[in-house]
């Protein structure tokens, strides 16, 4: 029997052809991240040699301190954390009180507010970003950092995903507590919240790091220098040094940090999250 | 009698009080909600039907189904339909007016991108399955460019893909002659899209498929087994009908993102060149805010938000289908 089972779990060509397979496939997924730090460690003539090398001959770390006295990076760190740590704040507050009113309140009008929600889920925001931006430009919102604070933060996902999580929370649990003379606002805080630690992990994770890569908001609203997020800022840096590769690819290694030592860290939740809700692709 | 309608009284006072309580569960969220996506939306239909250059809002002027018209180029496009037969007038639409080019590169690119996606997803899922060594490390490698931010990377391939970059080296070695940056080229250019894309989507739709084949009952695998279907036919018999839903699942959410690209596009080519790869939202976002056709760009984004829409109705019609069965 053991010996069967040594023989499974040892050597043997199929799984040697997995281990080839997941290689080749690891390889094919970071070759850029592997270049882009080749690149940002060579000098910009070194960049594009034949045949090329993977590791560069000196490494020019100066590369690095470089970036920073050519483009603000601080300033945009600054500015799109800001933005994501506020709207990861509002959206999942706003969106876990809202969600309790949708799953466990009854009240004239929840099912035609509910449509309200899940219809403009379908609604890409492309298709409404013009009228959107008009109003917000009325409203004297254009090129302020709230503008995509609050372009973000009310989304009709949250709403939904909590929503989902909360209706499988047994209501017998919000009657017992309603009978011992808790306020719906205490079981909101007392029970649904500390039940839902698991959804609000997901959209947490998936708010902050969505606002952290949104590219096409920023870009749309925010023209001044010092209200500008690292993707836009950085997209202009590549427009206007577009031939230093190795300064390019540097500033490009600095921004993925802060999401890389996220994901890293909470990964679990990630996967976790996106198995069992799915959502949001 | 009268103490079921006193109950009645009581319950309608309570009814009310528990409204408003629902109320201001619903208002913090709901008023944001309704000003920035609830009434843009409903703005859009109606601006689509209008003329208006920014400037004051008295100058917005209906103009009824006339950005329609422009956009479709119906005038020209009938002519020539006139002249040339209907698939002449077709021709006509998708090789020279923008919307006819913007939808066959958007379903071209959807079409490409959406088969070659789940392919990748499915065959990381099922060796990631496999016990392997290393697969929480694996997993996290190919979900890794799902977070990594699309400017970057789309600036990494972009290098990657020039003239003299490491692709073109490796292909030149396998006996290409290509020796083209990809962007600059008007065929290539879909191609570098379509390949960041997928090398991007593969990742998270394998965490998807990853939870599916995690999900079929280990029985079914037992009774082929006894049935004595080999390990091809296992897969052929039992994962796969087993991985219908998902595969379904995934088709409608990678459809719709690939409807809606624009990062990729914007960065990579910006529509060109010329407008080889010039996508929907590309042509929404030059109508808007390079030309300030607010009125035609509303009417393609109406364009997308149908496609959108159909899209999503037959997903909800079939997923009923599958819940029947």
């Amino acid at each position: 029997m053991t010996k069967v089972k040594t023989r499974n779990t040892g050597f043997s060509f199929g799984r040697l052809v997995i281990y080839i397979l997941l290689i080749a496939l690891s390889i094919f997924t970071l070759i850029p991240f592997v270049w882009m730090i080749s690149a940002s460690l060579k000098l910009d003539r070194e960049v594009f040699t034949f045949p090329m090398k993977w590791i560069p001959e000196t490494f020019h770390w100066e590369n690095y301190s470089t970036i920073w006295t050519k483009v603000p990076m601080l300033t945009y760190f600054k500015n799109t954390a800001i933005i994501a740590l506020s709207v990861t704040l509002i959206q999942t507050l706003t969106s876990s009180f809202a969600a309790y009113a949708f799953a466990k309140l009854t009240f004239k009008g929840r099912d035609v507010l509910f449509l309200c929600y899940i219809g403009t889920i379908a609604v890409p925001w492309q298709a409404y970003m013009l009228p959107q931006f008009i109003l917000m430009r009325s409203m004297g919102l254009y090129d302020r950092l709230e503008a995509i604070m609050v372009l973000q933060a009310f989304s009709a996902f949250g709403v939904f995903l909590m929503r989902q999580f909360y209706q499988n929370i047994p209501s017998d649990l919000c009657e017992a507590a309603r009978i011992d003379g808790l306020s719906e606002y205490g079981i909101w805080a007392r029970i649904m919240l500390p039940l839902s630690t698991a959804a609000i992990a997901t959209l947490v994770i998936f708010t902050f790091v969505g606002t952290w890569n949104d590219y096409m908001g920023p870009m749309i609203y925010l023209t001044r220098e010092e209200n500008k997020t690292i993707q836009v800022g950085l997209r202009r840096f590549i427009q206007e040094n577009s031939s230093d590769y190795h300064l390019i690819m540097a500033a490009s290694v600095v921004s993925l940090v802060p999401v890389s030592v996220v994901f890293l860290a909470l990964q679990r939740y990630f996967i976790e999250g996106i198995a069992t809700s799915g959502l949001k692709g | 009698m009268t103490s079921a309608s006193r109950k009645k009284y009581r319950m309608g006072k309570l009814g009310r009080k528990n409204t408003l309580i629902a109320y201001s569960f619903l208002a913090p969220n709901f008023i944001g909600f309704a000003i920035f996506t609830l009434i843009p939306v409903i703005l859009s239909v109606v601006m689509s039907f209008t003329e208006w250059k920014g400037g004051a809002l008295s100058t917005m002027q209906w103009v009824g189904g006339d950005n329609y018209a422009s956009i479709f180029s119906s005038a020209k496009v009938s002519g020539k339909m006139a002249e040339l037969g209907f698939f002449g007038g077709l021709d006509y639409f998708f090789n020279k007016v923008d919307l006819g080019i913007a939808l066959k590169n958007t379903v071209f690119y959807t079409v490409v991108t959406v088969p070659l996606s789940l392919v990748c997803a499915v065959t990381l899922a099922l060796v990631l399955n496999k016990a392997v060594k290393g697969a929480v490390a694996f997993r996290a490698i190919f979900f890794f460019p799902y977070v990594a931010s699309m400017v970057a990377i789309c600036v990494c391939w972009n290098f990657m893909l020039m003239k003299n970059g490491p692709v073109n080296q490796l292909l030149m070695a396998f006996g290409s002659t290509f020796n083209k940056s990809w962007t600059a080229d008007s065929t290539m250019a879909m191609w570098a899209i379509v390949l960041v894309s997928v090398w991007r989507n593969m990742g998270y739709y394998m965490v998807i498929y990853l939870a599916a084949l995690q999900g079929i009952p280990r029985e079914l695998y037992e009774a082929a087994t006894v049935d004595g279907a080999n390990r091809w036919k296992q897969f052929l018999h039992v994962t796969l009908p087993q991985l219908r839903p998902t595969t379904f699942f995934a088709s409608i959410m990678l459809i719709i993102g690939c409807f809606k690209i624009y990062d990729t596009v914007a960065i990579m080519t910006n529509g060109g060149p010329g407008r080889a790869t010039k996508m929907l939202v590309i042509y929404i976002y030059q109508e808007a805010f390079t030309n300030f056709h607010y009125g035609v760009a509303s009417a393609i984004a109406m364009v997308l938000l149908l496609v959108v829409l159909l899209v999503t109705v037959i997903q909800f019609s079939m997923e009923d289908r599958y819940a029947n069965n």
